[in-house]
């Protein structure tokens, strides 16, 4: 973190680069002679050279080349393509198997990175606190102070992993689904070795929602303001309502709860959402086009995929969801902090989806591929452990990609991770004599509630360098800084 | 035995049939010499240069070089190791090979020699060239970024599918594989049951809409290292 005055009567001060979310970003307060805020963004730099690196490429490559845009949520991107690239060879409606299969790995891949994120990214400000000093407050203090549960994070995370590997033929950027299914089934030795843990992970599981749960009830003062506006939220639902992360229409409820769309065909996003440019950000911002750009702005991710559904298919997560809209009387959830609660309901939900899974005989079964008329156009959408994904191609006669645009997660959020930030630094920051690095990190918590993974908004196929540029309020450039 | 003469082969004495290339007579005896151009069934090409052996002190391609009495031949040597190495890194930096997600990953000679020989990074600077894919056959396409100029195909096609599909164009850093048709692929008489289209090493000649069918841990090079099939010839793999 860089504290740098600008110019005699307004102070830039640059967090960068954000520390603990994935990838890289940078943070700019823009501070006036009394040293209030005057503004404050997050800036992510989108590098769009993906979607042309791609162009011209066969379009069965999509669903393995895509997920090397992440090293973090790899299989979201592997099974959105591939739900996308379904559709250019007729096999959307895929075997029973391979559906299975495929909603297998997702769950997996959903445990793992909401289990990294909690235990990794998150617990160090939960647990010592956000002004706690920053040599302990990291994951070594975690595991220091709580070892136990430093252990299950990793432990958890590597169970995740595994149901990836056993799906996808390895723990990170594997080739399980192919266009109309999957290229392997889960062998009789590989779900027996998956069942030997599943029950502990059911416990630990519940162990981390108790403590995301127990946090935010005993800080219910801080969540109740911190990073905290009311907004729309959005995500694909199951036909009978249900959260679903695999496949569903598009549902978006208003701030109090209404449906402002539902159920629409996620074939037709392009008719309910759109993408805005801003002339300060590289990163697009999504609205609702029936909104608008002002207040068509929504949320994605745990937090909103608990608002919006109308009930969980699994037990134990559907009493943790019951629990966790009692307290805003069965209305929209907007608090910031409780995205931690709300991933750990889901933490839940993916280890009790995972267990029915592993004890259904068509996940040993054969029929793995389905293929039906060809077609030039595909869209995928699917909820990667950040929030609702987009993947759209389309394809020549030759079957190359002439056109690919992705909406993910990060992006959708990039306007509510702006108020996040911007209404922190106004409360937290605001008229102090002196900024702290515990007041700084009070805007990072803000940001890292989101989970943002920087390195899918910015489309990079490789490690970016980051370029700070710091401009006087006359518009001159006074310092530049690139780290690699 | 009519015809039989012995040679050795760092340090071990094998024997060989009198007319055959020195590879074919290391394959039999069980010795893997590192190949890309060669393939059984074609005729000696010796254009890759990988097959580099010392025998009896010069350097000569093992692919084109007839066995004879009393040779002594160097093989695995840590000399010509390197010098191998050095070839297979000058492929990867001459094309645009993304092993990460080719669709011949693990199935693929070029990527299973360079794991044998151990390189993990070339280096030399990539040329980045841009090349480009034809597509335009129904069921086939040519992916340029890949092609290491073997020859393989250009020889199938003539002497196996009587065919000639495939030719060389250009010379230097510009040669490149074409087609005997203006309209690109779409205009020859390719077809899909070539057996051109089996002899590429790498992914440049592809059956299109085939890839990643084969599940990670289950392709050719991921359950034994390329050439096990000759040093022990129980195995199944490379049988090509
Ligand atoms: S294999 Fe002998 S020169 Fe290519």
């Amino acid at each position: 973190m860089v504290a740098s005055n600008t110019n005699p009567k307004s102070k830039r001060i640059v967090i960068q680069p954000v520390t603990r979310v994935e990838g890289h970003g940078k943070v700019t307060i823009l501070l006036d002679e009394n040293n209030k805020v005057k503004q404050a963004r997050l800036h992510i730099v989108e590098f769009r050279g993906f979607e042309r690196f791609i162009q011209g490429r066969p379009f069965w490559e999509m669903p393995v080349v895509v997920q090397r845009l992440c090293g973090i949520c790899p299989v979201s991107h592997h099974l959105c393509a591939a739900k996308a690239i379904d559709q250019i060879v007729g096999g959307e409606n895929l075997t029973p198997p391979a559906e299975k299969l495929r909603r297998l790995m997702h769950y997996g891949q959903t445990f793992q990175s909401h289990s990294l994120h909690f235990f990794h990214l998150a617990s160090p400000d939960l647990l010592f606190g956000f002004n706690a000093d920053p040599s302990i407050r990291n994951i070594i203090g975690v595991a220091a102070e709580y070892p136990e549960l430093a252990k299950q994070g990793i432990l958890m995370r590597k169970f995740g992993q595994e149901v990836i590997k056993a799906t996808s033929g390895k723990k990170i950027h594997g080739t399980g689904a192919i266009p109309g299914g999957m290229n392997k089934n889960l062998s009789i030795h590989e779900r027996d070795e998956l069942l030997k843990d599943i029950d502990q992970m059911v416990q630990w599981s519940h162990g981390a929602l108790n403590i995301a749960k127990n946090y935010t009830l005993e800080h219910m003062d801080t969540a109740l303001e911190f990073g905290t506006f009311e907004s729309n939220h959005m995500s694909i639902i199951r036909e009978d309502g249900a959260m679903d992360l695999y496949n569903g229409g598009l549902r978006a409820i208003d701030k109090d709860g209404n449906k402002i769309f539902d159920h629409v065909d996620n074939q037709k996003y392009t008719d309910i959402i759109a993408e805005e440019v801003k002339n300060w950000s590289y990163m697009k911002f999504p609205f609702i086009k029936s909104i608008g750009t002002e207040n068509g702005w929504y949320r994605v991710g745990p937090l909103s995929r608990v608002n919006t559904c109308d009930f969980i298919d699994t037990p134990e997560a559907e009493a943790a969801r019951i629990e966790f809209k009692d307290i805003t009387g069965g209305k929209p959830n907007h608090l910031t902090l409780a995205y931690h609660w709300a991933r750990m309901i889901e933490v839940l939900h993916s280890i009790e989806k995972i267990k029915e899974l592993l004890h259904d005989p068509d996940l040993q079964g054969k029929d793995l591929v389905t293929k039906g008329d060809r077609r030039d156009e595909g869209i995928g959408v699917i909820e990667a452990p950040r929030g609702t994904l987009f993947h759209h191609y389309k394809v020549n006669k030759d079957d190359q990609v002439t056109m690919c645009n992705l909406i993910v997660s990060t992006t959708s959020n990039n306007e509510a991770m702006n108020r996040a930030v911007q209404k922190v630094a106004e409360d937290h920051l605001s008229g102090q004599p002196e900024i702290t690095e515990g007041m700084l990190n009070h805007v990072e918590v803000a940001t890292r509630a989101y989970d943002p993974c920087l390195s899918c908004a910015t489309h990079d196929m490789a490690q970016m360098p980051l370029k700070v540029t710091l401009l006087n309020v006359d518009g001159q450039v006074i310092d530049e800084r690139i780290k690699q | 035995m009519p015809g039989k003469i012995t040679l050795e082969i760092d340090g071990v004495q094998i024997e060989a049939d009198q007319g055959q290339y020195l590879i074919d007579a290391a394959d039999n005896a069980g010795v893997y010499i590192p190949r890309l151009c060669h393939k059984p069934g074609l005729e000696p090409y010796g254009s890759c240069r990988l097959c580099t052996v010392v025998v009896n002190g010069r350097h000569c391609s093992a692919c084109t070089t007839p066995v004879a009495n009393n040779m002594v031949v160097e093989n695995a040597t840590e000399n010509l190791q390197d010098f191998r190495k050095m070839i297979v890194e000058m492929l990867f930096v001459e094309g645009n090979h993304f092993c990460m997600f080719c669709e011949k990953s693990g199935n693929c000679e070029l990527q299973g020699i360079a794991y044998r020989l151990g390189i993990t990074a070339p280096q030399f600077p990539y040329l980045w060239t841009k090349k480009e894919v034809d597509a335009s056959h129904p069921d086939i396409l040519i992916d340029h970024n890949r092609c290491i100029l073997c020859a393989r195909c250009v020889r199938t096609s003539k002497d196996l599918d009587g065919k000639h599909v495939f030719d060389f164009t250009e010379r230097g850093d510009k040669k490149k594989i074409s087609v005997n048709s203006s309209a690109r692929l779409a205009g020859t008489d390719v077809d899909i049951t070539d057996q051109a289209l089996d002899s590429c090493p790498v992914g440049a000649l592809l059956r299109k809409r085939e890839g990643y069918q084969v599940p990670v841990g289950q392709r050719l090079y991921d359950l034994k290292p390329i050439g096990t099939n000759i040093e022990s010839p129980s195995t199944d793999n490379d049988k090509k």
